[in-house]
């Protein structure tokens, strides 16, 4: 009984919204067509405007001169329009060079990592042996520890190996990860028992099964991986802005917050450079946006 | 050819040939990565503890110092500071949670038309270089020419010095944090609104429920797992926040050595004055306040989250 007045009060407060129906008549919760939509609408836009509002203003900023990019009262649109923002990152940055080197590190790491994953993954997955469980609960707890905590070690071997400032020193550690491993063991321990028996009375040694049997079957996991690696490649920059050293092997990242150390502050400047950083991994999202999302969720759902 | 070899050649092994056999495989496809897991991240873990009780000379001279390091970095007020203001950090970038679970749930709304653009709208900070989003941050957060605070003196209000006053610029610093992680939240909430079976949302709506009663007597507690996923991940990330504060305050801010993450003063520590000793201290702090706070998360997650 209380349940239903509690219902009656809470019906009664969006009368604009729902059609004001007594809660007796059982078909009633139809939607009124249209109107709570309109809410749904209304509250979406404003989010997305919250969203892309930011996005908007580093493009208009980025075609503004030097005064008008701080401008009071604010220049909406630039006037006079403007490129000079952009002619004067690539004047200021080596930035074909960063690019480059952003592409590098991306397409190592990426490559290594899935590649690395996926086998260890497999292995963890469908292979039995002692300690294995004591191994994998040890990796496990890798994911629960700071990043920072593995930095100034890694710091340490990386330059033991000679390698600070290159970019095989940057992308070493990178290549591997536990996360990643995780990932993928998930995936192939759902796939059937059967089809490796199968392929084993064929006569396929364990390469063969892992490669041309299992691999095409993880293949959702296997993108999630990739797309992830990249994105987190791409954007990374704690680690190789303590490795790097100067620009030879420096990404994007890096490169770009070299832009505030400037004397002059460049508002136009740093909108152009920000905007040319990120355009890249935004395109690459874009295209395969649908991807994307599911390698999101399925970090969700199984890590 | 390798199919007969293969049928003639699998009875003659014995089951303990067949798992040795097995056991080599398994080395060749854990032992690569393995191998490198074991050497950048298990014997970090060991180095990086054992670092926090040396004292590290310049030229890598190591002398055991106990827990001076602790007490050198307890002392400082600095890190007193930079542990509140990362604690108020995490704890305002828990508010994202439930704005993502609301916004998941209304782009799922059923009869949705642009779900897509909407989905893709959201998920644009997501893929953008943090680096890039501090700037433009930055420049609409500008004390005088700022967007927002030349908005706010459009309409009469006075404008806020948002990065250069301490407590202010961390909460703001951390709402652009959640700005920056809400598409990532909204995906997995939107997955776990997908296992939420339909027939339990129609009985609530054959039972009289409206649209926010639903929301909260019946999707809420069942995507309860999922909160609790998402914070424990929000806690431990949002800990460990340094970029974001990096860039959006600069040396010559005037707030800035009031304004330090853990992180921040862990590379300050370890990078510029070059003390590895305390810096690996303020990590292993750091490590051993997110295993206590997700400790806490594991333990009241029995009084507010659901599982079937």
């Amino acid at each position: 009984m209380s349940e239903s007045t509690s219902v009656m009060t809470r019906e009664r407060a969006p009368v604009a919204v729902r059609e004001p129906a007594p809660v007796t008549t059982p078909r009633r919760a139809r939607r009124a067509p249209g109107k709570p939509l309109t809410w749904v609408y209304a509250l979406l836009i404003l989010g997305s405007a919250v969203m892309v509002f930011p996005f908007i203003w580093e493009v208009l900023t980025s075609l503004k001169t030097l005064s008008g990019a701080s401008s009071v009262p604010p220049q909406i649109l630039p006037d006079p329009f403007t490129t000079r923002a952009y002619t004067k990152v690539f004047d200021t940055l080596p930035f074909w060079n960063l690019l480059g080197n952003s592409i590098l590190l991306t397409v190592i790491r990426t490559l290594g990592q899935v590649l690395l994953c996926t086998m260890a993954g497999y292995g963890f997955a469908r292979f039995h042996f002692r300690g294995k469980n004591v191994l994998f609960i040890g990796f496990l707890a890798v994911l629960m520890v700071p990043g920072q905590l593995f930095l100034l070690p890694q710091y340490e071997i990386i330059r033991e190996l000679g390698l600070l400032g290159t970019i095989p020193g940057i992308a070493l550690p990178g290549l591997f990860s536990v996360f990643g491993t995780f990932l993928l063991r998930q995936f192939f321990q759902t796939l059937p028992m059967e089809l490796e028996e199968a392929a084993r009375l064929d006569g396929a040694n364990e390469w063969q099964i892992f490669w041309r049997v299992m691999l095409p079957l993880a293949k959702p996991g296997i993108i999630a991986l990739t797309l992830l690696t990249a994105l987190w490649s791409w954007n990374d920059f704690l680690w190789p802005l303590v490795v790097s050293g100067s620009v030879t092997s420096m990404p994007l990242s890096v490169g770009l917050s070299l832009l505030t150390d400037l004397r002059l502050r460049d508002d136009a400047l740093l909108m152009a450079g920000a905007l040319l950083s990120s355009l890249p991994m935004i395109v690459v999202f874009l295209v395969l946006q649908r991807q994307f999302i599911q390698g999101i969720a399925f970090t969700g759902t199984k890590g | 050819m390798a199919r007969l070899r293969g049928r003639e050649a699998a009875p003659r092994r014995t089951a303990a040939q067949l798992s040795r056999g097995r056991a080599w495989w398994a080395l060749l496809f854990i032992g690569p990565a393995g191998l490198g897991l074991a050497v950048f991240y298990l014997w970090p873990i060991i180095r990086g503890i054992y670092l926090s009780f040396q004292d590290v000379g310049p030229f890598g001279g190591e002398t055991f110092v106990g827990i001076d390091n602790f007490i050198e970095v307890f002392a400082e007020p600095d890190l007193g500071r930079a542990l509140l203001n990362t604690l108020l950090y995490a704890a305002i970038c828990l508010i994202g949670i439930p704005v993502a679970m609301i916004v998941a749930v209304l782009i799922n709304t059923k009869g949705l038309k642009g779900r897509g653009l909407f989905r893709v709208l959201f998920f644009l900070p997501v893929v953008t270089m943090p680096v890039a989003v501090a700037l433009v941050w930055r420049l609409l957060l500008n004390v005088d020419y700022g967007v927002l605070n030349l908005s706010l003196r459009a309409i009469g209000l006075p404008g806020v010095a948002w990065l250069s006053t301490p407590v202010v610029n961390m909460v703001v610093i951390a709402i652009v944090g959640i700005w920056m992680g809400l598409g990532t939240q909204i995906i997995i909430f939107t997955a776990g609104l997908q296992g939420i079976p339909d027939t339990l949302i129609e009985a609530a709506e054959l039972d009289g429920a409206g649209p926010v009663r639903r929301f909260v007597s019946v999707i809420v507690p069942l995507l309860s797992p999922t909160t609790f996923l998402l914070s424990v991940l929000s806690v431990i990330a949002s800990m460990q926040v340094f970029d974001l504060i990096f860039l959006m305050i600069d040396p010559n801010n005037p707030a800035q050595s009031q304004s330090q993450s853990l992180v921040s003063l862990f590379y300050a520590k370890g990078f510029l004055q070059h003390d590895l000793g305390a810096a690996a201290a303020i990590a292993c702090v750091l490590l051993a306040i997110i295993l206590v706070l997700s400790a806490i998360q594991f333990r009241l997650q029995r009084r507010w989250v659901h599982y079937e």
